[in-house]
């Protein structure tokens, strides 16, 4: 019984290990290869990819990441009103929506928004190309997958995520001003007033750099799913699942962290 | 002996593989030379196309060397693994063209890769490729469109594009009908023709390996059991080349093994 338990935890602690030895290593590949799809130094056939990458990661995602974020910034001014009305304090909404929007909502709501549109889209791509031997015709070919399909997916995603997380931030914003319009008659002038006092450049900042980190799990991990599919095509829709499952438990891991960095660090 | 003295162009040695404690390739050794058709013979599961993979650089063997060119895949730097794979051309089984991209684009896709012609030559080029496997008028098609048969010489074309020195098919004719599949060794033997180049072939069927085969290489559960002449397979008197040629289902064949060996025991136990 106590050996099945802890060979039952020996594995899971080895396939973890190993998950995140071929990320790691995926990683380090990948950077290397982002030289070779940087515009005018590098490849143009790759720049190509990554312009056509990031109209479908970032430009396509446009309106789901604004609606989201302007929902999401109207339920947020409206539970933080129902209890600060209480108080006589309702202009802390502004407050409210702007700092939790630039410091969190806006980074975490556009990397769940692309996780489950694009992760799961990479690792689908990947694997279907797997399964119908495309990667090895590529490898025959002497082509580098990383280099050919994930690089140029990876320079998309460092520009695009934050880009969306900028779109979120300030479509939340937009919203905490609707509803204060609607409640309390607050004209848009004084609200931006009011959120430029409230939010400080290093609240922006940190948010960016976090979408970053998002960008780098987004990608790797639905790479990784799509590289290692074995089998048939019920395997690539296993695979884009588990990138989406995947990605996000890892990106709200990482946004732990850095909170807890940014936190210390600003104490 | 003249055969001997001429280099190989692929040199497999000693190659042994295992897939989960399996032994899939159990010591082959094997010489194909340059300008000759080699014709890897051998039933489902005998290992051959694990060997086709490993002559191509996809997988690295456990134990043993293959070189192409005198170069051995597995310790070569990643420029001469490059500069290798260029020189091979590869029709897969599954032809695996890119169905994100045209069937031209699929053809020019190594050109664009890997020189820095003008998009006008690589146009040309592409389309002389294409004239070469009859698919002139199929350029702008999506691989979707096209036929089985259709399919596998967009990709021997595209396998064309870098004019390799070898050239790797992977079940050329499977899941073909016969005049398609026969349509498909006569290109084949024109290529081979045209351009001379080295040209390995896995098969399964007999007639097509006749057709078209210099030598050819018997594989049966990872091992090599006949290297030869068309003829000296033709002649050859080992069970399991005889139960292939001959269609023999299993069974039968330990019989026959069985038989042979009461036969044998009881002669020699009555002399």
């Amino acid at each position: 019984m106590i050996t099945s338990v802890l060979e039952y935890l020996g594995n899971s602690t080895l396939r973890h290990l190993e998950y995140v030895g071929g990320l790691t290593m995926q990683l380090r590949a990948a950077a290397g290869s982002l030289g070779q799809v940087l515009p005018v130094v590098g490849n143009r056939n790759r720049w190509r990819s990554v312009i056509r990458q990031m109209l479908a990661v970032g430009v396509d995602a446009f309106p789901m990441v604004g609606i989201m974020a302007m929902c999401s910034g109207f339920i947020l001014a409206m539970q933080g009103a129902s209890e600060l009305r209480q108080f006589g304090a309702i202009k802390l909404v502004v407050d409210l929506v702007s700092i939790g929007f630039t410091r969190e909502l806006g980074p975490l709501l556009a990397a769940i928004a692309v996780s489950g549109r694009s992760g799961s889209a990479f690792s689908a791509e990947i694997g279907s190309m797997v399964v119908t031997e495309e990667i090895d015709v590529l490898r025959t070919m002497a082509l580098d997958p990383i280099e050919f399909l994930l690089a140029p997916k990876y320079l998309a995603m460092l520009i695009a995520l934050p880009c969306l997380t900028i779109l979120s931030n300030a479509s939340g914003i937009l919203a905490g001003w609707l509803f204060m319009r609607f409640s309390t008659e607050m004209a848009l002038g004084v609200y931006l007033r009011d959120v430029v006092q409230a939010i400080a450049l290093r609240d922006v900042v940190t948010g960016l750099i976090k979408s970053l980190a998002f960008a780098t799990i987004i990608v790797q991990v639905g790479c990784l799913e799509g590289f290692r599919v074995r089998g048939g095509p019920d395997a690539v829709g296993r695979s884009a699942t588990a990138a989406v499952v995947k990605s996000t438990f890892l990106v709200i891991l990482a946004d732990l962290g850095f909170t807890a960095i940014f936190y210390l660090v600003g104490k | 002996m003249q055969e001997t003295t001429i280099d190989p162009v692929i040199s497999v040695k000693d190659v042994v593989v295992s897939y989960d404690g399996r032994r899939v390739l159990d010591g082959i050794n094997l010489d194909i030379r340059r300008g000759e058709t080699m014709v890897l013979l051998g039933g489902s599961g005998s290992g051959k196309s694990t060997l086709l993979r490993h002559i191509i650089g996809l997988e690295r063997p456990d134990a043993g060397r293959i070189l192409v060119n005198g170069i051995d895949l597995a310790t070569s730097v990643q420029k001469d693994l490059k500069r290798i794979r260029r020189s091979i051309g590869v029709a897969f089984q599954n032809p695996a063209l890119f169905n994100s991209m045209s069937v031209e684009d699929n053809v020019a896709l190594p050109l664009r890769e890997h020189t820095e012609l003008a998009e006008s030559t690589i146009s040309l080029m592409t389309w002389m490729k294409l004239v070469v496997v009859g698919l002139a008028d199929f350029g702008s098609h999506s691989p979707r469109d096209l036929s089985g048969g259709m399919k596998k010489r967009a990709a021997i074309a595209r396998a064309l594009a870098l004019d390799p020195e070898i050239l790797v098919f992977d079940e050329p004719s499977a899941g073909l009908d016969p005049i398609v599949a026969a349509e498909l060794d006569e290109l084949i033997l024109a290529l081979k023709h045209a351009f001379s180049m080295t040209l390995v072939v896995v098969t399964h069927e007999m007639p097509s390996a006749f057709r078209i085969a210099d030598r050819m290489a018997m594989l049966y559960q990872g091992s090599l059991i006949e290297v030869g002449t068309k003829d000296q397979l033709r002649s050859s008197n080992h069970p399991r080349i005889r139960q292939f040629f001959d269609r023999v289902p299993d069974e039968v064949v330990k019989n026959a093994v069985i038989d042979s060996y009461f036969e044998r025991y009881l002669k020699e136990g009555l002399q």
